[in-house]
C-alpha cells in the first residue's frame, strides 16, 4: 500500500499549463502502473492573474482507501516532491487569497524533494530557500523559467524534463519506463520522451541540512474568532502617522497593511536613480499597488514588500535611465534603495549599475512578431 | 370578539395629531417611508409591488415628501442602489414582487451578508407562471436562509405599523439586517381600508435617525466593506450573521413594547393569537389568509366547536417558542400554506415545514395536518377553512386523517 504526492509551485496564466501537464502527466503515467490518482489546482488560488503564485497537485495511490484520505482537501500537506517551475517562487508563496508568505518548501514532507528549474546553484538557492528545520533534498534541472504567452503554450519540453527528473528522485510514485511510456503516448513525440530521458540522467539531489537556508522566520498572524471580528464585513483602514508625508497636515493617510504583502508575485523589481528622478509623481500615481513611499525630501521609494514587479513605473517614467527594472534573481532582499543611496550616494551608484547588468528576461509571453523564432534560435537547448 | 385587525376601525382616542384615511397597503407602505423620513428609494414596476411608487412618487411631487427617488433599469440595479445608499449613511426603501424579487436575488443575497438595514416591501405574487400575478408566498420565502428579517402583515394598519417596527429593528446595531414586509397582493395591495396615520412628531419619537457610526463609508472614516474572503473567514462571518438574527429577537420585543406605548396599538410581536385559549384545535396561517380564518373560527365557535387561530406575523425570526407555548396546548394543528415546496418533507409547503420542525422536540406535540390554499391568489373562503378545521379535529379525535402528506384544498379535482 502506498499513496505519494506532487506538489506544483507556478506563476498564474504564464505557467498554468505547464504545470497542469506535470501533473497530468504523473497521474497519467502512474495509471499505466495500475495505480489510480487525481490532478487538481488549489481552489484559492487564481492562476488566470499575471505572474501569481498557484499551485497544481497530482496524488497517486495503489488503492482508492489511501487516495480518499487525499481527497476533499485544498492542499495536500505533506508532499513527496514539490516541484518549483520558477525559482524566483524560492523566496516564499503568497498566492491570491492567501494570507500570509508560505514557505515554498512548507508542504513538503521531511526527506521529501525540492526540484527547481534553475540556472543558479544548489548553493545559492539553498539560501533563498526558508530554513525547513528538517532535512530534505534539492535537486535542481537546470533550465530558466519556462513562461508561455496569456494565449499560447511555448512547448519547450520543460513538462516532459521535471517529468523524468520526477521519476529519479521519487521512484516510488511512478518509474521511469511508465512515464516515457506514457509521455510517449500523450505527446506522440519521440523528442519528447529523449527530453525526459535525459532530465533523468542528468538530474542531482543534493541533500539539505535542516537548519540551511535563509533563518528569516516568515510573517505570520493569527485569523481573528467571529466574536473578535469586527460585524458587517468591515475592515478599517490603517491610518498613517500625517507627519510621515512631507506637505501633508492633517487628513487621512493610508499605509501598508502589515500582513498583506504581495512580492512574491515579482520576477522583475525596479531600481531607481535619484540621481535622474525628476520628482515627476508618475511613478507614484500610476503603480497599481501604490508601492511607492514618498520619502521626506519629496522622492519616491519603492516598497519592495508591496511591489509586485509588473513595471509600470519604468514605462511611465520620462526620464532615460531613472527607473530600470532588474531580475529579481538579482536580490537578496527588501531594502529601501533611498535609504541606500541616503547613506553612500557613490556606493549606490555602483550597486545601481551592476544591478541594471541583470536585466529581466522579459517572455512574459510574446511582444512582437517573431520573438519564438528568436528565442528557440537562441536556445542552447 | 372583534377580529384585532380591524379593531382600528373604531374609535379609539390616539395620539395626537394622528389622522384616519382611507388607504389601501401599498399607499400605507408609503406613508410609513415619508414617515420614516426614507433618504433614497428605488423603483422598477411589477405588480402589485409598484402601486408603492405610485404613491410615493405622488408624495414627493406634492411636496409631501423629501427623498432621492431613482428609477432603475432593473429590479437587479434597483436592490443594489439602495445598498450601496445604505452603506453611506442613506435610509433606505426598497421593493418588489413574484420573480422581480428573483431577478434581484444577487443583491438580495449579499443584502443580508453585508448586513445592511434595508427595509423593502414584497407585494406577494406568484412566480409568473405564466403571466399569474395572484398572492403566493413563494417570492419572499425565498429569502428565508439568507439573513432577512420577514414578516407577513394582514391589514393596511398592520403594514404601515410593521414598516415603522422594522426600520427601527432593521436599523438597531444589534441587529442590523435587512427586512422584508410581506403584503399580500390584491387584498392588501390594492384594497383600501380606514388606516389611522401617525403624526410625524409621534413617530420621530418612535424611530431615531439611522446612524450607521463608525461603519459608515465616508472619506473621513476609511473602511472597506465586504472585501474578497474564503474559507478562512466566511465562517465566522455567517456566525455573526446568525447572531444578528438571533438578537433580533428581543429587539424586536422592544420595539413592539415601545410602539405600544406611543402609538397605543402593537399586539404580540411574533404571532397573533385568535380564540386560542381553550382551543382544542389551531389552523396556523400568515398574511390575510386571516380575514376567511377568522369568519370561519367563529362561525365554529357558535357550533360549540373549540378552534382558535394563530397568525405568523414574524417568519424570520421564528417564533419557536411562542408556537410551541401556543400550540402545545392543543390537540392538532392545522398549517394553511399559501405557498408549496414541490418534494420536501410529506409534499408540504414551507410554513407547515417549519412549525412541524419547531414543535417535534415537545414532549406531547400536537398532530399536525398541512394544507395548500389559495395558490395564485385564489380566494380562500370561509367553507375552505372550515373544512380544514374539521380535518384537524378528526385528527385530534383519533380519526383516520392522513397526518404524513399534505392536503389540497380548493383545488379542482
Amino acid at each position: 500500500m502506498s499513496t505519494g504526492s506532487v506538489e506544483v509551485i507556478y506563476r498564474g496564466i504564464f505557467q498554468k499549463t505547464l504545470a497542469k501537464n506535470i501533473c497530468r502527466g504523473i497521474v497519467l503515467a502512474a495509471r499505466r502502473e495500475g495505480k489510480i490518482g487525481i490532478a487538481f489546482g488549489r481552489y484559492g488560488d487564481s492562476p488566470e492573474r499575471n505572474g501569481i503564485p498557484a499551485k497544481q497537485f497530482a496524488v497517486v495511490s495503489d488503492n482508492s482507501e489511501e487516495l480518499e484520505e487525499h481527497l476533499a482537501k485544498y492542499e495536500p500537506d505533506n508532499n513527496d516532491v514539490t516541484i518549483v517551475v520558477d525559482d524566483a517562487l524560492c523566496k516564499g508563496v503568497e498566492s491570491w487569497a492567501w494570507y500570509g508568505l508560505q514557505p515554498i518548501n512548507k508542504l513538503l514532507a521531511d526527506g521529501g524533494t525540492l526540484v527547481v528549474t534553475s540556472t543558479q546553484s544548489a548553493n545559492k538557492l539553498i539560501k533563498t530557500v526558508h530554513c525547513k528545520g528538517a532535512p530534505y533534498n534539492l535537486a535542481i534541472v537546470k533550465s530558466p523559467a519556462s513562461f508561455s504567452g496569456l494565449w499560447v503554450y511555448k512547448d519547450d519540453h520543460t513538462d516532459v524534463r521535471l517529468l523524468g527528473a520526477l521519476t529519479k528522485v521519487a521512484p516510488q510514485i511512478v518509474s521511469l519506463e511508465s512515464m516515457l511510456e506514457a509521455i510517449k503516448e500523450q505527446w506522440k513525440d519521440d523528442l519528447k520522451v529523449a527530453s525526459a530521458k535525459k532530465a533523468y540522467n542528468a538530474v542531482e539531489s543534493t541533500p539539505v541540512g535542516a537548519d540551511q537556508g535563509n533563518d528569516e522566520v516568515p510573517f505570520s498572524f493569527d485569523l481573528p474568532g467571529w466574536t473578535k471580528m469586527e460585524e458587517g464585513l468591515v475592515i478599517r483602514g490603517m491610518d498613517a502617522k500625517p507627519q510621515d508625508v512631507p506637505g501633508r497636515d492633517g487628513g487621512y493617510v493610508p499605509t501598508r497593511n502589515e500582513t498583506f504583502k504581495k512580492f512574491s508575485t515579482r520576477t522583475m523589481r525596479p531600481v531607481i536613480n535619484f540621481d535622474t528622478c525628476t520628482k515627476c509623481t508618475l511613478c507614484w500615481l500610476n503603480c497599481p499597488d501604490t508601492c511607492f513611499d514618498i520619502t521626506p525630501d519629496g522622492f519616491y521609494d519603492a516598497n519592495m514588500e508591496a511591489c509586485c514587479g509588473c513595471g509600470v513605473c519604468e514605462a511611465v517614467c520620462p526620464v532615460n535611465e531613472c527607473v530600470t527594472m532588474v531580475n529579481e534573481e538579482a536580490f537578496e532582499n527588501h531594502d529601501s534603495q533611498w535609504e541606500m543611496w541616503g547613506k553612500d550616494k557613490e556606493g549606490y551608484l555602483a550597486w545601481l549599475s551592476e544591478k541594471i547588468t541583470h536585466l529581466p528576461a522579459r517572455s512574459h509571453g510574446f511582444h512582437h512578431v517573431g520573438q519564438y523564432a528568436e528565442e528557440i534560435a537562441d536556445d542552447p537547448a | 370578539m372583534t377580529p384585532p385587525d380591524l379593531a382600528v376601525a373604531e374609535k379609539i382616542d390616539g395620539p395626537s395629531g394622528e389622522t384616519e384615511e382611507l388607504i389601501s397597503g401599498s399607499e400605507a407602505i408609503a406613508h410609513a417611508c415619508r414617515l420614516a423620513d426614507v433618504d433614497v428609494i428605488t423603483a422598477y414596476p411589477i405588480r402589485p409591488y409598484d402601486t408603492v411608487m405610485q404613491y410615493v412618487s405622488q408624495m414627493i411631487s406634492n411636496g409631501d415628501f423629501d427623498c432621492e427617488f431613482i428609477v432603475a433599469e432593473s429590479e437587479h440595479s434597483q436592490f443594489e442602489i439602495v445598498k450601496h445608499a445604505s452603506v453611506v449613511g442613506a435610509r433606505v426603501f426598497c421593493g418588489s414582487s413574484g420573480v422581480g424579487w428573483f431577478y434581484a436575488f444577487e443583491a438580495l443575497a449579499v443584502t443580508a451578508g453585508l448586513r445592511v438595514p434595508m427595509v423593502a416591501m414584497v407585494g406577494n405574487r406568484a412566480l409568473d407562471d405564466p403571466g399569474a400575478f395572484g398572492v403566493e408566498h413563494n417570492d419572499a420565502l425565498a429569502v428565508r436562509d439568507l439573513g432577512w428579517m420577514l414578516n407577513w402583515v394582514s391589514t393596511a394598519q398592520e403594514a404601515l405599523d410593521t414598516a415603522l417596527i422594522a426600520y427601527r429593528v432593521a436599523e438597531d446595531p444589534r441587529v442590523s439586517l435587512p427586512c422584508a414586509i410581506s403584503c399580500d397582493g390584491a387584498f392588501l395591495t390594492h384594497s383600501q381600508t380606514l388606516v389611522k396615520v401617525p403624526a410625524q412628531e409621534t413617530v420621530d419619537s418612535f424611530l431615531p435617525p439611522y446612524d450607521r457610526a463608525e461603519k459608515q463609508l465616508h472619506p473621513d472614516n476609511p473602511i472597506t466593506i465586504a472585501p474578497q474572503v474564503n474559507e478562512d473567514w466566511l465562517m465566522e462571518m455567517r456566525r455573526q450573521n446568525d447572531m444578528a438574527m438571533r438578537r433580533a429577537r428581543g429587539v424586536i420585543i422592544e420595539a413592539y413594547e415601545d410602539f405600544n406605548a406611543k402609538f397605543g396599538r402593537s399586539g404580540e410581536p411574533f404571532i397573533e393569537r385568535y380564540m386560542m385559549d381553550d382551543a382544542e384545535i389551531a389552523l396556523v396561517g400568515m398574511g390575510t389568509l386571516a380575514m376567511p380564518v377568522r369568519v370561519a373560527v367563529r362561525k365554529m365557535r357558535e357550533q360549540g366547536k373549540k378552534v382558535g387561530f394563530v397568525r405568523v406575523r414574524w417568519f424570520r425570526p421564528f417564533p419557536t417558542i411562542e408556537l410551541q407555548d401556543v400550540l402545545g396546548r392543543v390537540h392538532a394543528v392545522g398549517v394553511i400554506d399559501r405557498d408549496y415546496s414541490f418534494g420536501s418533507a410529506f409534499h408540504s409547503g414551507v410554513l407547515a415545514t417549519e412549525v412541524r420542525s419547531a414543535l417535534y422536540p415537545m414532549e406531547n406535540p400536537p398532530k399536525i395536518i398541512s394544507f395548500i390554499a389559495g395558490l395564485g391568489g385564489r380566494e380562500v373562503n370561509a367553507d375552505n377553512v372550515i373544512e380544514m378545521a374539521d380535518m384537524a379535529f378528526d385528527a385530534a379525535g383519533g380519526g383516520d386523517i392522513n397526518d404524513q402528506d399534505t392536503h389540497w384544498i380548493g383545488v379542482r379535482e
